[in-house]
């Protein structure tokens, strides 16, 4: 039975939830009770003495609880350096959108043009085999100095390391498109630009999708990384800022949520995805 | 002595071997003519070029040599004048049933209205009996179904010539049978000029007013013609009843089985 089937998973994975959360909290309540507090220190450092010289690191219950404070206002601004939640996370949507934007206007029809033909392939292929698996943050100075603005040195970022997956997996759908489709345009003397929308483009749609996938999925993981280091902005910046003020248990927020909007953009692409998927 | 329709004259064609130097040809001195208004079908084993032979006369591929003049052209390329159904239907799956027949037939009339095309490809759905499942797509339909659409693409662009390629070979033998008759009433009404491809002795005798037979690659050639000259009225039920048609029939097995094989061409 499917349905009950379900539920077992539902079931388990409720099971785990409540596993993880007891272990945190047992974990983290045990450290409470630490060390004697010597009162020179305590006077020298106030409040933060009380807790032990040492933040502890939060329970459960303190992330719920601070959680539920960031989402009844997740989009205040009070400065550069308190900022919601939400706000944060709609710069970094915003940054990783627009990188993965543009990159798709240069790697679909780059892409397909490669596809297409077979020396724009083995030209392009060195090019491409070598800039791949450079780490996107490594262009980050030279981003920096030659733009000279953080913010659009972030999106460059996203943008090229967006580029990859798309432009392989486009100039790969393209060129497999199956013979037999491209013999049925031709023998219908179907012209050029026609077949390209009619038959190369809803067959190699599938894998072109799976490639926007891909590099939204890597965008995503790549914002937090290049916030940190642009600063400013952004729910890299967030989870910096919170470290920087020993706020774990607002890291931890920012954890989940970066989690939730990364599954969001995938289940995203996927419905996309099934949009222009084709039965044989 | 007018000249044929379709006029084959000493086709061959061979791939660069392992060495890049051309290796021995699949077939050569392919030669033959096909009548306006005649059925022809072609036997061989797999491997003989019949195929690469169809490819070549729809265009999609080239010659090593020979030449090939349908109705005083030259064929050189892809062209309207020839309709193509292929061995695995090739439908586009994306596209409906009604789809994949208007893709050509807006191509062959571009100046037609949206609704022109419509009209038109849906005649020829209705044609082939498929005139309740127009928005269908090819993965909801069955084999036989699927290959109907892929006929009814090839005839909706009324092209000069039809070239099939093993048409019915993915089908079972029942449904292969009720499309038999369809094609053959189709293209007796239409009188449309066939050159087909299959390694089906009965099928090839129910349709065919000519048949070629292929003699086995390399260097494989047009070994013998049969001609078929059974009514032309004969149906699947009434053909095992004609008085020729076991003569005929075991010429071709026989061919098929002994003769296919040998290097030298049996005069025909």
């Amino acid at each position: 039975m499917p349905v009950a089937r379900r539920w077992r998973s539902v079931l388990v994975s409720f099971v785990i939830l409540v596993l993880v959360l007891g272990a945190w909290q047992a974990a983290t309540h045990s450290e409470e009770a630490a060390a004697v507090v010597d009162p020179a220190y305590a006077a020298l450092v106030g409040n933060a003495a009380a807790s032990g010289g040492k933040t502890p690191f939060p329970g459960p219950g303190e992330v719920a609880a601070q959680l539920w404070r960031h989402l009844q206002d997740p989009f205040y601004d009070r400065g550069p350096n308190d900022k919601g939640l939400g706000l944060q996370l709609a710069y970094s949507i915003a940054r990783v959108l627009t990188g993965f934007l543009c990159a798709a206007l240069v790697a679909i029809p780059l892409g397909f043009l490669i596809g297409m033909s077979r020396t724009l392939y083995e030209a392009f292929d060195p090019f491409i085999q070598v800039l791949k698996p450079v780490s996107p943050l490594a262009w980050m100075p030279l981003a920096l100095y030659t733009i000279k603005d953080a913010n659009l040195s972030a999106m460059f970022v996203i943008f090229i390391c967006s580029i990859w997956p798309m432009l392989i997996n486009t100039a790969f759908g393209v060129g497999s498109v199956r013979q037999d489709w491209l013999n049925v345009a031709r023998t219908l003397e179907v012209p050029r630009l026609r077949t390209a929308c009619k038959v190369i483009l809803p067959a190699a749609a599938p894998t072109i999708m799976t490639g926007m996938r891909i590099s939204i999925g890597i965008a995503w993981l790549v914002i937090v990384a290049a916030e940190m280091l642009i600063g400013g902005t952004g729910i890299g910046y967030f989870v910096w800022n919170e470290w920087n003020n020993l706020s774990i248990a607002n890291i931890i927020c920012a954890i989940l949520f970066i989690g939730l909007i990364g599954m969001a953009l995938d289940v995203l692409l996927a419905r996309a995805a099934r949009l222009v998927s084709y039965r044989e | 002595m007018s000249r044929p329709f379709l006029e084959v004259e000493g086709l061959a064609k061979h791939y660069p071997g392992r060495d890049g130097r051309p290796g021995a040809p699949v077939f050569e001195n392919v030669t033959f003519g096909i009548e306006r208004g005649e059925f022809v079908c072609v036997i061989g084993h797999s491997g003989c070029g019949k195929t690469t032979i169809l490819n070549i006369l729809a265009g999609i591929d080239a010659p090593s040599a020979g030449t090939i003049i349908m109705d005083g052209r030259e064929v050189a390329g892809p062209s309207l004048d020839r309709g193509v159904v292929f061995q695995a239907h090739a439908l586009l799956p994306w596209m409906t049933a009604l789809q994949n027949v208007e893709f050509g037939v807006r191509s062959r009339w571009p100046a037609y209205t949206q609704r022109e095309v419509r009209s038109h490809s849906v005649r020829y759905l209705e044609m082939v009996g498929l005139g309740h499942a127009l928005d269908k797509k090819p993965a909801e339909l069955s084999g036989g179904m699927k290959q109907r659409v892929g006929i009814a693409r090839a005839f909706a662009i009324q092209p000069k010539m039809l070239l099939l390629d093993e048409p019915f070979g993915a089908l079972d033998a029942l449904t292969r049978g009720t499309i038999q008759d369809e094609l053959l009433a189709i293209v007796r009404a239409t009188g449309q000029t066939v050159f087909m491809i299959t390694h089906d002795v009965d099928e090839a005798i129910l349709l065919a007013d000519r048949i070629l037979l292929m003699s086995t690659g390399p260097r494989a050639r047009i070994a013998e013609t049969v001609a078929v000259d059974l009514p032309r009225s004969r149906t699947r039920a009434s053909l095992h009843h004609e008085a020729r048609y076991y003569e005929i029939r075991n010429r071709l097995v026989d061919f098929l089985v002994d003769k296919a094989a040998k290097k030298e061409p049996v005069a025909s």
